[in-house]
């Protein structure tokens, strides 16, 4: 063991530059490597996702008896709300039913084939763990239940992110307001085509806009289905114009109280969204 | 002969609890919490266990541990790997060569302590986020998370005191 001491006492001497170069190199092998990394970050998230499902229920019992309180206070203008939307509503629905069948009617005429009929898995977000700099989220829905790479994940209200990461009982979604996040989408009035560039605000930019484009603040915002990744047609958001005169998009999930989550199967993935889906996309 | 064995196995249950606090603070981290632009801004618990127990028993938290800590916060995170612990590894390293100088000082040393080395890891993960990127990020979450961590460190420093004293004194 003499020999070895003096090689000890430079280790030990340089220990810590030591282990920041290790760091430095890790942060490199993962930007070369991406596919060894992601395979260890499946594994680890799917080891630490039943901790953090315990460990969520207790911050998510206080909030929700928080807001419990919250919406006593306001009962009654939200009922009288409520009222006003539910009988606006009504009038839809005979709308919607008349459309309905005219829609049916129309199509049996042309022989339209309709578009499969997607299928829904509902999963409990258990944790935000990225960070100043990350938007993700931890599901606790994975392969077993039938989630893949690459699927569109919905709130209630609209479209949250993308399934980045699947593990056997977990996944990571990307949200929409990511740094890496881009997602084609379509004004809804003007059918202007974009692209939907999270940059880790909360209001995600419309990028892509030709230069003499109108964006009117108020207008919906849609996924377009271009590339392949998403279906055409999922509720994303409502343009704003931001500072500085940029258009962004306010999401119309709350994406900073997600409860639950739909993870959204539309079917074969393709096109260039098999590339987007492919390993790397979150290095 | 039993009496011996349980007062070990008791040693290494008391001598892991820096390890197992850190771990937890990570995790507590890591719950999201319905409020506006708090994903963005979490609570540094981690690092104000850091601070704490490398100041008084860096004996219990050897820096190798510390990068396996910060390794497992990137894998989960999703974070840049190794991004976590190049920054604890820093504050590491800066606390150890300053232990002497906070040992024994007055809580508020501490406390302006804890404040330098939280601007120095934020200015740390912006750097090295900014490099990951090739771009110019907002500086502000990671200051705000400082900022966080600084009005929170009193009450976390209280609850590591009482772990501490009640565990390994």
């Amino acid at each position: 063991m003499r020999i070895a001491a003096p090689l000890w006492g430079m280790v030990q001497r340089f220990y810590f530059p030591l282990l920041i170069l290790g760091a430095a190199a890790l942060m490199m092998i993962g930007h070369v490597n991406g596919g060894a990394v992601e395979q260890a970050r499946t594994r680890v998230t799917d080891a630490v996702s039943p901790v953090l499902n315990v460990m969520s229920r207790p911050a998510a019992s206080v909030a929700d008896g928080l807001e419990y309180f919250r919406q006593l206070v306001d009962l009654h203008d939200e009922n009288a709300r409520l009222r006003e939307e539910n009988s606006r509503l009504r009038q839809w629905e005979q709308a919607a039913l008349r459309l309905d069948a005219e829609n049916r009617s129309l199509r049996s005429l042309l022989s339209f084939k309709p578009d499969p009929a997607a299928r829904v898995v509902t999963g409990r977000v258990v944790g935000d763990p990225g960070g100043a700099f990350v938007r993700t989220v931890v599901v606790t829905i994975g392969e077993r239940d039938g989630v893949a790479r690459g699927q569109a994940v919905m709130s209630g209200q609209g479209l949250v992110g993308r399934i980045v990461q699947v593990g056997d009982w977990s996944s990571r979604v990307l949200l929409i307001t990511d740094l890496n996040a881009r997602i084609p989408v379509v004004l809804e009035s003007s059918r202007q085509r974009a692209m939907l560039a999270g940059d880790n605000s909360d209001h995600p930019l419309l990028t892509y806009l030709p230069p003499n484009s109108e964006v009117t603040p108020g207008e919906r915002v849609f996924t377009s289905g271009h590339g392949g990744l998403f279906p055409p047609g999922l509720p994303v958001g409502i343009v704003e114009i931001g500072v500085g005169g940029k258009p962004r998009v306010v999401p119309m999930a709350d994406l900073s109280r997600l409860e639950h989550v739909q993870v959204v199967d539309f079917g074969t993935v393709g096109g260039v969204a098999a590339e987007a889906t492919q390993p790397g996309a979150m290095k | 002969m039993a009496g011996g064995l349980f007062n070990q196995l008791d040693q290494t249950a008391r001598n892991l609890v820096p390890f197992t606090v850190t771990v937890l603070a990570m995790l507590v981290g890591m719950v999201p919490l319905p409020l506006p632009g708090y994903a963005m801004v979490t609570v540094p618990f981690m690092l104000m266990c850091l601070f704490y127990w490398v100041i008084h028993r860096p004996d219990l938290l050897r820096p190798l541990v510390v990068f396996a800590i910060g390794l497992l916060q990137d894998l989960i995170g999703g974070t840049p790997i190794g991004s976590t612990s190049m920054v604890l590894i820093m504050a590491y390293w800066l606390l150890i060569t300053q232990r002497r100088f906070f040992l024994g000082r007055s809580f508020v040393m501490l406390w302006i302590g804890f404040a330098l080395v939280a601007t120095g890891a934020a200015a740390v993960q912006w750097s090295v986020f900014a490099l990951m990127t090739a771009s110019l990020l907002d500086a502000r979450p990671v200051l705000v998370q400082a900022l966080m961590g600084v009005a929170l460190f009193p009450l976390m420093a209280w609850l590591l005191q009482r772990l501490h004293r009640a565990y390994l004194s």
